[in-house]
């Protein structure tokens, strides 16, 4: 069987049954990205996990540094100005397994992370937003001199 | 067990800004070792802060996280002396959580 239909009957049926066991509540069962999502391998597949395309929007934007000296420890960061952010996702493109981190901020949570990635090789590190349902992102492209992924 | 999380909390103005640097290998599961094996994949998954019983963030990482990863982020309503919780959790199921006080 595909292994992302697999997947998807997994979890959409594991947390149907938690839901119904009540050990989860609704809210929790819908939570935007759960783990499995996590292991996508391709952009495109990350976005889709996020829930769909992101607008650009000039009031999120990702910090990470223009030449990164070492791969494996890369500062990166994310702010949104967008009202009622709720989310923040870190994905960097070209990983093994591009999306990094996601953020839920409830509120009287400043939309404003920072963390260190891996980055195998130069990059463009995106920041997608969730805010009032919506997705938004901007982009910053990190050079790497030594790869950090191994192998 | 890993060694104790340094948390770092510090109030200015209304905003508490949260410092956090977790001690843990974060293998991807994607590097292999001198004898060509693989090296399984063992990394922090979920990280929930709380302070004054309230979520204040969750936060979900894969191994594309720097080993012994770093995390700081900033919230509102949080006095001096309250406390700020942080919990990781792996993909193993190990867990830690450790404390600090809001300076």
């Amino acid at each position: 069987m595909n292994n992302s239909r697999r997947v998807a009957l997994k979890t959409t049926g594991a947390f149907a049954t938690l839901v119904s066991l009540g050990i989860i509540t609704q809210s929790q069962a819908q939570a935007a990205v759960d783990h499995a999502s996590f292991q996508v391998k391709t952009l495109q597949d990350a976005l889709k996990a996020i829930g769909g395309t992101a607008a650009t929007s000039d009031q999120v934007s990702v910090v990470s540094p223009d030449i990164a000296e070492n791969g494996a420890v890369v500062p990166v960061g994310a702010t949104s100005k967008l009202p009622n952010t709720t989310e923040i996702y870190l994905i960097v493109e070209k990983n093994p397994a591009p999306l990094s981190a996601g953020f839920m901020i409830p509120a009287g949570t400043v939309a404003d992370v920072q963390t260190r990635l891996k980055m195998g090789q130069s990059t463009n590190v995106i920041a997608v937003v969730k805010a009032d349902g919506k997705l938004f992102s901007a982009t910053k492209e990190t050079k790497v001199t030594l790869g950090g992924c191994g192998g | 067990m890993a060694d104790p999380m340094r948390i770092r909390a510090a109030l200015a103005g209304d905003e508490v800004t949260v410092r956090v640097l977790m001690s843990h290998p974060m293998e991807a599961g994607n590097r292999k070792d001198a004898a060509g094996a693989t090296i399984p994949a063992h990394f922090i998954k979920d990280v929930e802060a709380t302070s004054n019983g309230k979520s204040v963030l969750k936060a979900m990482f894969s191994g594309s996280v720097s080993q012994n990863p770093f995390l700081s982020f900033k919230f509102k309503g949080g006095a001096k002396g309250d406390k700020v919780v942080v919990k990781w959790t792996d993909n193993k199921g190990e867990s830690r959580t450790d404390e600090a006080a809001i300076a």
